[in-house]
């Protein structure tokens, strides 16, 4: 059985930096940022949209890049892991995981960024349970979540000190 | 190491983890990130059956396939050996000739990209003819069931697995001439039961049932290798690269000088990636097709993969009137799966912690690992404790109830005091139990309601733990004093890179930003045998210590050969060394001067075995002491943990914070398999091998007070007085959930986990019809 593939040119925005490539139309967002553009700091785990590590910013808002079509995201402004800091300084929600040691292993940590980044556009006074409800989509195995809850709201409360972020 | 306590600078600090900014910012290496030069994929064809011969593989169609390279099957096993298993090589790489549980693996698709490896995997047909399964433990204990295993296997030459598991008259009774499934059998006896039993005041009857769990490492198993030039090199997912060399030398027939496997930052371990899992396949693979291969499961392929064992376990215990106990008697079953692996060091180290911490004058254990046609068993966090303890210290609470004697009274009397024996031949209790079972009840009775639906539970654990102390290291001194920290011990998240550089950095007086820490590469960082059993702090620690100590003595005489001064009257100094002059010379300066010119190189040494402080085994005791208080609902049955309250007795932290997360990590698994984690069986197949339906803790369950407590009274063998961690408050959340909810509802549950149901099932006295 020896079927013809078909592939499609997608042009979108990674981290800032346009790119084009050939992508087959059953290929994932997760996928193609690993294995096309190798930013692998997105990490997979259930690939069924329930664990949250694999969350990247399409136009600010939040998705699963396991379930969510690389040409979806044909045009569109895609942020990752890779993009949050300014490649000198850590964001303020990297710093803040470090400080409160808000990960282990790290695996569903981009993930965890990536939502608390969303958080931070969309809600930046969010108070604990508001923090908690955000974050409920997404797993983590080792900390037992207190301390990713911590490096949140400190991290926010910086933000709000230095707007600009 | 120096007996005199000196002030500590960088150990007992929480210092920022340096292994945390690498993982924040995405940079972090993660095995399923590692890729090789012209790698192919792989993906495996799995049973759809759980017990039935294969007739026929069917391979055309699917090599026809565009891009397959190679469909490997069992036929291709031939010139190998054939099977893993470090205790007992049972487990085949692929299935020959029958599949023993639905998702073994019997075939391997090799191809240049994993879409078509996964379309190709469609296309391998297989031909079975279906055999009786046995799909537990109980029905696999039954006259004439049908055999998992019709053969047994010699064991392994691996020794250190019946000091490990040993007890007292432990008798291992692997039934090698008539073939039953019964994997191992484990008996501990001393004393005289019966005639205690029949002294007694009252006996306590009880069983508890313990959950089919699925650790969830969020990063699941996969490997990349590359064979070639009789050579192997394997990046993976192991807790252990050592042992896995071990089983890849033994299937290729390599020396293991030949063998290579690195693990770099893993994803989630819990014990649950200990040992071998998917590397023999990607080795296969590459062995085959002389490519590079990537094999990366799935989530649903990880559960078939390796699961926890779940156990049902019978006990009796005798009490004096005053809830002294005088006997103990367990029965535990264990359903092990389709393959031993370790189970049989689960079940050896759950005979051992059953009984709990506790004065046993009489004691019998018997413990069997069943084989059955499900997914294997194997480690996880906790390591046969959590299946034990629940039994043990349910059937304690609900003595104390029927004695009328308080619950932390009932402990009080009982627990083992320091430098007690617990288990005969073993360390003495290096632990202060009582002081701190004091802080946990403490703690939970300052915020305990008295409102109906409202219950607190507690319980105590102590683990033969640390594993067997085998352990080397090295240190580096470079140029510029700078070191380089070398260990076998992998990363997976518990933070050993940084405790490592601590310790060093401590040892040798030199700032932490100036040692680097490399570990887990076979070829490369020294021997560790495993990583596990919460071992790293300690034994890893120690021989890192002595590693500093040796380039430390190294050092001090080539300071004393350059200056022309004799060795002994040169001293350490923080970075350096004191000579006689007063004058003081860096590490990089003593370096530099005796090879001349500004190149050279120090290395120093530790070796560490059963000998010394780690004679005794074990070579620590890891300790749980966690209380819960509970809310109830009593119309849903829904249950919100209202404290978690646990302390960790680990000698010394090293680094606290990191401890801190630890303890929160283990307790919130804990909670996980005490209220909502269960895989379950419905035939051949699990129901709910994702994890939609395998529902693990999420954020939204966090207790709403949390109370993580450290113990630090320096009474462990390992460096500054540390023990291990990591493990230790997993132990007995299951029991101290069981006794809350108990409390709060007015009866006993016999089996975790406490879903809305059976809450409310036990609330209302209705029978699970299951
Ligand atoms: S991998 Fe995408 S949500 Fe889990
Ligand atoms: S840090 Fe390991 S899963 Fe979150």
């Amino acid at each position: 059985m020896i079927e013809a593939v078909s592939f499609l040119p997608i042009t979108l925005t990674v981290n800032g930096v346009e790119v084009t490539r050939v992508v087959e139309p059953r290929t994932l967002l997760a996928d193609f940022v690993r294995d096309d553009l190798g930013l692998t700091g997105t990490k997979v785990s259930c690939r069924l949209q329930v664990c949250g590590a694999c969350t990247v910013l399409v136009d600010d808002l939040p998705v699963s890049a396991c379930t969510y079509l690389a040409v979806d995201a044909d045009g569109a402004d895609v942020r990752t892991v890779e993009g949050l800091s300014d490649g000198e300084n850590l964001h303020p929600l990297q710093e803040a995981f470090v400080e409160k040691f808000a990960l282990q292993c790290g695996f569903c940590t981009p993930g965890f960024l990536m939502m608390s980044k969303a958080l931070a556009t969309e809600n930046p006074t969010a108070d604990r349970a508001e923090i908690i409800e955000h974050l409920e989509g997404n797993i983590c195995r080792c900390t037992g979540y207190r301390p990713i809850v911590e490096a949140v709201e400190c991290a926010l409360a910086r933000m709000r000190k230095v707007p600009s972020e | 190491m120096s007996d005199v306590p000196r002030p500590l600078k960088i150990a007992g600090q929480s210092v920022r983890r340096r292994d945390l900014v690498e993982k924040v910012t995405g940079a972090a290496e993660y095995c399923v990130d590692v890729t090789m030069p012209g790698m192919l994929h792989a993906k495996v064809v799995r049973s759809d059956r759980a017990h039935a011969r294969i007739l026929e593989i069917n391979t055309g169609e699917a090599l026809a396939h565009r891009g397959v390279v190679a469909v490997v099957t069992a036929a291709d096993l031939k010139p190998l050996f054939p099977r893993f298993g470090h205790i007992i090589a049972d487990h085949w790489i692929l299935a020959s000739g029958k599949v023993r549980y639905y998702g073994e693996p019997v075939a391997l698709v090799v191809a240049e990209s994993l879409a078509d490896a996964t379309d190709a995997a469609e296309l391998v047909r297989v031909d079975y003819d279906d055999l009786p399964a046995v799909l537990d433990a109980e029905e696999a204990l039954a006259a004439g069931a049908a055999l998992v295993h019709e053969e047994s296997y010699p064991a392994t030459a691996d020794d250190s697995f019946k000091i490990l598991a040993g007890g007292v008259h432990e008798t291992d009774a692997s039934v090698e001439d008539r073939p039953t499934n019964l994997a191992h059998e484990v008996t501990l006896e001393w004393g005289d039961v019966d005639q205690a039993f029949a002294d007694a005041a009252v006996v306590v009857e009880s069983q508890a049932g313990y959950p089919m769990l699925y650790a969830y490492a969020m990063e699941p198993y996969n490997a990349v290798a590359s064979y070639g030039d009789g050579e192997l090199r394997v990046v993976s997912t192991a807790q252990h690269p050592y042992m896995v060399r071990e089983d890849l030398a033994r299937v290729f027939g390599l020396p293991l000088a030949k063998v290579r496997v690195i693990a770099p930052y893993l994803g989630g371990g819990y014990g649950s990636k200990s040992y071998t899992k998917v590397e023999p396949l990607a080795a296969l693979g590459s062995w085959v097709t002389r490519r590079p291969v990537k094999l990366v499961l799935d989530i649903e392929e990880s559960i078939y993969t390796t699961r926890v064992d779940s156990a049902q376990v019978q006990v009796r215990s005798a009490f004096a009137a005053d809830g002294t106990i005088l006997a103990r008697a367990f029965d535990i079953v264990m359903d092990s799966g389709a393959y031993a692996d370790n189970s049989p060091l689960v079940l050896a180290k759950c005979v051992n912690r059953c009984f709990g911490p506790y004065r046993v004058p009489n004691l019998r254990v018997r413990g069997r690992s069943v084989y059955t046609n499900t997914a294997p068993a194997s480690s996880y966090r906790g390591f046969g404790a959590p299946q034990g303890n629940l039994a043990g210290e349910t059937n304690l609470d609900r003595a104390a109830e029927q004695l009328g004697i308080d619950p932390a009274d009932i402990r009080r009397r009982n627990l083992v005091a320091k430098g007690e024996s617990l288990l005969p031949g073993k360390r003495g209790m290096d632990a202060e139990l009582v002081a701190d079972l004091d802080m946990v009840v403490a703690s939970l009775e300052r915020d305990r309601r008295d409102e109906p639906g409202y219950g607190i539970g507690f319980g105590c654990a102590a683990s033969d733990a640390g594993a067997f102390p085998v352990s080397t290291a090295q240190v580096r001194i470079q140029t510029d004093g700078s070191v380089t920290v070398l260990s076998g011990s992998t990363e997976m998240g518990q933070g050993s890179r940084s405790l490592l550089a601590q310790v060093a950095a401590e040892e040798l007086g030199v700032d932490l930003d100036q040692v680097a820490v490399v570990q887990s590469d076979t070829a490369i960082t020294p021997y560790e045998r495993t990583t596990g059993a919460s071992r790293t702090t300690t034994l890893v620690g120690l021989a890192l210590q002595r590693a500093c100590a040796d380039a430390r003595a190294k050092i001090r005489q080539m300071a004393a050969e350059v200056a022309g001064v004799s060795p002994e009257s040169v001293a350490d100094a923080p970075g350096g060394v004191e000579l006689p002059d007063g004058s003081t010379a860096g590490f990089g300066d003593v370096v530099q001067r005796w090879f001349g010119g500004s190149a050279g190189e120090v290395t120093g040494i530790g070796l560490l075995r059963r000998e010394g402080p780690t004679q005794e085994m074990p070579p620590f005791w890891e300790i749980g002491m966690v209380g819960v208080g509970v809310d109830v609902d009593l119309e849903t049955g829904h249950v919100v943990v209202d404290q978690l309250v646990t302390v960790a007795d680990v000698g010394f932290a090293v680094n606290p914070k990191a401890v801190e997360g630890q303890d929160l990590g283990a307790a919130t698994q804990g909670l996980g398999a005490a209220l909502y984690e269960e895989l379950v069986y419905d035939g051949p197949q699990l129901v709910n091998a994702n994890v939609v339906d395998y529902r693990v803790p999420r954020m939204g369950d966090l207790p709403r007070k949390i109370d993580l407590m450290l113990a630090e009274r320096r009474d462990g063998v390992g460096p500054y007085g540390a023990k291990g961690a990591g493990e230790g408050t997993l132990n007995p959340i299951g029991g101290a959930v069981a006794a809350a909810v108990a409390r709060a509802v007015g009866r006993w549950p016999t089996r975790l986990p406490l879903t809305p149901e059976r809450v409310w099932r036990l609330a209302n006295g209705i029978e699970e019809d299951d």
